[in-house]
C-alpha cells in the first residue's frame, strides 16, 4: 500500500486527482514545525489510507501529538503541504478537517466539566438545533456508547465533572464517532485506553476493528505496546521528531518496536530484582478497610512493601486512596496510618498540577515546611530540591523555573512523581499515575520505586494496567468498593484478576 | 531598555501608569496648582484602601467564589468599639486599637465558621454576616458619636515632609504582606488553594485551616481600619466603611490579581488605590456633575482592567 499511494500530481500549480479508490484520506510530505528553538517535528512524511489503522508509538516529545495536531488542523505546520482524499489543502484548520470526516481523541480530555454528556455532544454538532436538541443530542451520544461500550452505564443527563475520569475518557472516544451532517472518515485515538480498565479497552479496541472493517480509517496512539501491535494494520514510529520506521504491523514485535522507539533497555530485570525476598514482619503501615466491606476483608501493607490495588477502573479502589489519605487528617473508621503519606495523582489536571506554577514550586509544595529557612521559604533550597530531583526522575527541561506546562504529559508526570517522593512521606500512594507515560519513563518510575521501597518506603498502587502489577508484592482486588481477592505475587495472572473482577463475591 | 520591557510585563504597573496618568491631567488642568497637596491626599486616602485591599486579595486569590462582602460593616462595628473603648483618652489607644483588631478578627472567624459549618458559599455568608453586624453596631453606637482621643487623632493625620506616616507604615505593612504572600508557607497555601483546591488538599495542604485564617486576616485587617478611620476622620459612624465594599475588590483586580484566584499581587493594590483616589479628585476639579462621575469611572476602571488583563498563554 505504501508505495501505490501517490494520488496527487502537481500539473502547473493546480493539483487533480485521480484513482479515488486508492486516494489517501491525508498525507503530509515533509512536515516541520518548531517551537522556539525547539524543533518538535523535521520533515515527516506520513500517510493514512481508507480501511487502514495506522499504529503510532515513541517517547513523550518524540513528535507524535505535533503530528497530530498537524493532521487535525490545531497546527499549522512551518512548511510542508497536507493533503486530505487527494486534494492539497492550501489553508487547512481545525473546522475544515472536520468538514473533511477528520476527528480526534486527545489526551487533554476536552469536555465540559460543567455541562452534560448531551450538550458536550451537541458542541460538536451543529446541526443539532431547534427544539429538543438536547434529546437529539441525547439520543446519538447513548446509541453510540451502547455501540461501543456495552453496559456503559453513563447516562447522557451526567454532568461531565461528575463521571470518573474512566468514564469521561469514554464519552470523549464516544463523541468522536457521532455523525450527522460531516463526513467520517479518520479518527485520531491519542491515548484512547489509558484511563480506561482492560474490559472497557478490550470493548473500544473491538470497536475500532470494526469501524476500520467499514473502510474508515483510524490512527491509534499508545504507550501499551500489545494494544498496538493486536489492533493496528501498520505501525510507525517517532523519535526525536522524525519518523524511524513504518511497516506492517505483522513485521515487528514487542522488543524490535522497543529497540526502534529506542532509549529503553532491559525490562525483564523486572520480576527477577522484585523477588527479592521482604522480611515478613516488618512494621505495619497502613490496614484499612473499605467502607463497604462486610466480611472483615482488609488491606495491609508493611514498610518496604509495593502494594497493588487491581480490578476494573472505579471500582473503589481510588475511593480507598482517598480515605486513607484523608485519614491522616482526621481519624477514620477502619483505617489505620502510621506514617506521613503523599499521593501521586493520576489525574493530573484536576488533582496534581497547579498551573501558574514553575516546574519547582510544583515539586516543593509537598515539602515547604522542610524547605524554610527560619519562618522564611528558602528559594536556594527550593531549587535544589527540583534540581536533584530533575537529575533522579530525568525531567527534560532547561530550567525548572519555567512553568509546568512547559513540560510533556509524562514529564509533567515525573514532576508529581518527584514532588511525593522528594517529601517525607514514607508511604506513597499512587492513583492509576502511569496514564498516557510512554514506556521509557514507565521503566525508570517502576525502578525508583523499587529503589525507594528497598529503604523502606511503603507503596499502594492503583493501576488499571495488569503489566504493572508485576512490580507489587502483594496485589488486592477491588469490586463494587469491596476487596474480593488478595493475591501474592506469584499467584497472579490476568485471569485471575479478570476472574475476581467479575466473580460473585458479593 | 530590557528593564523597562520586563517592567511592562508586571501587571502592577498598569494601575501605577493610570494613577500617574490622572495626576498629570489634573495638574494640567490646574496649571501645576495643588500638584503636591494632591499626592499627599491622595495617600492619606489610600492607606485606608489598601489595608482592606490586602484582606480583601488574600480572600479572592482563594479561589472563584470567595470574596468578604462584610467589610464594610466590620468597620463600621468596629470604627465604633476603638472609640468606645478608647474613650476620648489617650492612654488607652493601643487597648483600642487590639478591641477593633480583635472584633475585626471575630468577625473574620465568624464568616469562615458560616462558610464552613453550614456550607453557605462565601458571597452569601459574608453578606448575610453584614446584615447582623450592621444591626449590632446600630444598637451598640447607638446616638453617640464619640471622638477619638485628640493623640489618636493627631497620629493618623501625622505627616512628615508632606508623606503621611500613616501611609510609610502601610508600605512596611504591605512588604510584609507580598513577603508572606511568596516567600511563607501561608501565602503558598493560599495560592495552591486557588489554583486547583483538590490538588492543594492532596499535596497536603491543610486546606481548612489556611482559608480559616485567610477570613480571620481580612476581618481583623477591616477592624484596624475601621479604627483608624474614626481617628482620621475625627469620629465613629456606621457609614463610614460603606465605599469600602466596591474599592476594596476594585483595587484587587485592578492592581492584577486573578478574580479566577491563584494568582495575586501586592504591589497593585496600592497603584490601585492610589489610582482610585485621584481619579475622584480629577474629576471633583473638573467639576462634572455626580451621575458623570460615576459613569466616568466606571468605564476608566473597565480600561484599566482590560489594559491590564492582557494575559499571556502560558503554552
Amino acid at each position: 500500500m505504501a508505495a501505490g499511494n501517490t494520488g496527487i500530481i502537481r500539473l502547473g500549480g493546480a493539483e487533480k486527482q485521480f484513482g479515488a479508490a486508492t486516494l489517501d484520506v491525508v498525507r503530509l510530505d515533509g512536515a516541520e514545525k518548531h517551537f522556539g528553538a525547539v524543533r518538535a517535528l523535521g520533515g515527516v512524511d506520513f500517510h493514512v489510507g481508507p480501511g487502514e489503522c495506522v499504529g503510532l508509538v515513541g517517547h513523550n516529545g518524540a513528535g507524535k501529538s505535533t503530528l497530530m495536531h498537524m493532521v487535525a488542523g490545531t497546527l499549522t505546520p512551518d512548511s510542508g503541504t497536507i493533503g486530505v482524499h487527494g486534494v492539497i489543502e492550501e489553508n487547512y484548520s481545525v473546522s475544515r478537517a472536520q468538514q473533511l470526516g477528520i476527528r480526534c481523541v486527545f489526551q487533554e480530555l476536552s469536555l465540559c466539566p460543567n455541562l452534560s454528556v448531551a450538550e458536550n455532544t451537541r458542541i460538536n454538532h451543529a446541526s443539532l438545533s431547534g427544539f429538543g436538541w438536547r434529546r437529539k443530542a441525547a439520543e446519538l451520544i447513548a446509541a453510540k456508547l451502547d455501540e461501543i461500550f456495552p453496559d456503559h452505564g453513563i447516562s447522557a443527563w451526567d454532568i461531565v465533572g461528575d463521571l470518573s475520569i474512566g468514564r469521561r475518557q469514554m464519552v470523549e472516544v464516544a463523541r468522536a464517532f457521532t455523525v450527522t451532517q460531516d463526513r467520517l472518515d479518520l479518527v485520531i485515538l491519542d491515548e484512547p485506553t489509558s484511563s480506561l480498565d482492560a474490559h472497557t479497552a478490550g470493548q473500544l479496541l473491538a470497536f475500532v476493528r470494526r469501524f476500520v472493517a467499514g473502510g474508515k480509517s483510524c490512527i491509534l496512539i499508545s504507550h501499551v505496546l500489545g494494544e498496538v501491535l493486536r489492533n493496528a494494520d501498520r505501525i510507525v514510529v517517532m523519535r526525536d521528531g522524525k519518523m524511524v520506521a513504518s511497516d506492517a504491523a505483522g513485521a515487528f514485535d514487542r522488543d524490535r518496536l522497543v529497540t526502534v522507539m529506542g532509549g529503553a533497555e532491559a525490562r525483564q530485570k523486572t520480576a527477577a530484582q522484585a523477588a527479592a525476598a521482604k522480611p515478613g514482619a516488618s512494621p505495619l503501615r497502613v490496614r484499612a478497610r473499605p467502607a463497604g466491606q462486610t466480611d472483615g476483608k482488609e488491606l495491609v501493607a508493611r514498610a518496604g512493601e509495593i502494594i497493588g490495588l487491581a480490578g476494573l477502573a472505579g471500582h473503589g479502589q481510588t475511593d480507598l486512596l482517598l480515605r486513607i489519605f484523608g485519614a491522616t487528617a482526621r481519624a477514620k473508621a477502619g483505617i489505620e496510618v502510621t506514617a506521613p503519606v503523599a499521593l501521586v495523582a493520576g489525574d493530573r489536571q484536576s488533582d496534581g498540577i497547579f498551573p501558574q506554577w514553575s516546574i519547582a514550586q510544583n515539586i516543593g509544595i509537598r515539602s515547604l515546611a522542610r524547605l524554610r529557612n527560619g519562618l522564611l521559604i528558602s528559594p536556594r533550597r527550593e531549587a535544589e530540591l527540583a534540581d536533584a530531583w530533575k537529575k533522579k526522575i530525568g525531567i527534560r527541561t532547561p530550567d525548572m523555573d519555567n512553568n509546568i506546562f512547559s513540560l510533556s504529559g509524562g514529564n509533567q508526570q515525573k514532576a508529581l512523581f518527584a514532588r511525593a517522593l522528594g517529601s517525607d512521606a514514607e508511604i506513597v500512594l499512587m492513583d492509576d499515575p502511569m496514564r498516557g507515560v510512554d514506556i521509557g519513563t514507565k521503566l525508570e518510575v517502576y525502578d525508583l520505586v523499587r529503589e525507594e521501597a528497598g529503604r523502606g518506603r511503603t507503596f499502594l498502587w492503583y493501576t488499571t494496567e495488569t503489566e504493572e502489577l508485576d512490580n507489587c508484592d502483594h496485589i488486592y482486588v477491588f469490586k463494587n468498593g469491596r476487596i474480593v481477592a488478595n493475591l501474592t505475587r506469584d499467584e497472579l495472572t490476568e485471569e485471575k484478576i479478570i476472574q475476581s473482577s467479575f466473580g460473585d463475591a458479593a | 531598555m530590557a528593564s523597562l520591557k520586563t517592567l511592562l510585563t508586571k501587571p502592577w504597573i498598569w494601575s501605577f501608569a493610570g494613577a500617574l496618568l490622572v495626576w498629570l491631567a489634573t495638574i494640567a488642568f490646574t496649571g501645576g496648582y495643588g500638584a503636591g497637596g494632591m499626592v499627599t491626599a491622595a495617600l492619606s486616602l489610600a492607606v485606608f484602601t489598601v489595608i482592606v485591599g490586602v484582606g480583601q486579595m488574600f480572600v479572592i486569590t482563594l479561589g472563584p467564589g470567595n470574596v468578604d462582602l462584610s467589610l464594610p460593616a466590620n468597620i463600621g462595628l468596629a470604627s465604633a468599639v476603638a472609640m468606645k473603648v478608647m474613650g476620648g483618652s489617650d492612654a488607652m489607644i493601643v487597648v483600642g486599637l487590639l478591641a477593633a483588631l480583635a472584633c475585626g478578627a471575630a468577625i473574620g472567624a465568624i464568616n469562615y465558621l458560616l462558610i464552613w459549618a453550614l456550607r453557605i458559599p462565601p458571597i452569601i455568608a459574608t453578606l448575610s454576616a453584614s446584615f447582623i453586624i450592621q444591626s449590632v453596631d446600630i444598637s451598640y453606637g447607638r446616638g453617640l458619636q464619640i471622638k477619638p482621643p485628640p493623640g489618636f487623632a493627631d497620629f493618623t493625620n501625622w505627616q512628615v515632609l508632606g508623606i503621611p506616616v500613616l501611609a510609610m507604615l502601610t508600605v512596611l505593612f504591605t512588604i510584609g504582606a507580598a513577603i508572606a504572600l511568596q516567600r511563607m508557607i501561608y501565602g503558598r497555601s493560599v495560592l495552591a488553594i486557588g489554583q486547583n483546591i483538590r490538588a492543594a488538599w492532596l499535596a497536603g495542604v491543610n486546606v481548612g485551616r489556611i482559608r480559616f485564617l485567610t477570613y480571620t486576616l481580612s476581618g481583623a485587617l477591616g477592624g484596624i481600619d475601621g479604627a483608624l478611620l474614626a481617628g482620621y476622620f475625627r469620629g465613629a459612624n456606621v457609614d463610614i466603611g460603606n465605599e469600602y465594599l466596591l474599592a476594596s475588590i476594585a483595587v484587587v483586580v485592578i492592581g492584577g490579581t486573578s478574580v479566577a484566584g491563584g494568582k495575586a499581587n501586592v504591589p497593585g493594590v496600592w497603584g490601585a488605590a492610589l489610582f482610585l483616589v485621584l481619579l475622584l479628585t480629577m474629576l471633583n476639579t473638573f467639576g462634572v456633575s455626580a451621575g458623570v462621575r460615576l459613569l466616568l469611572t466606571g468605564l476608566i476602571i473597565v480600561g484599566v482592567i482590560t489594559a491590564a488583563g492582557g494575559e499571556k498563554a502560558v503554552r
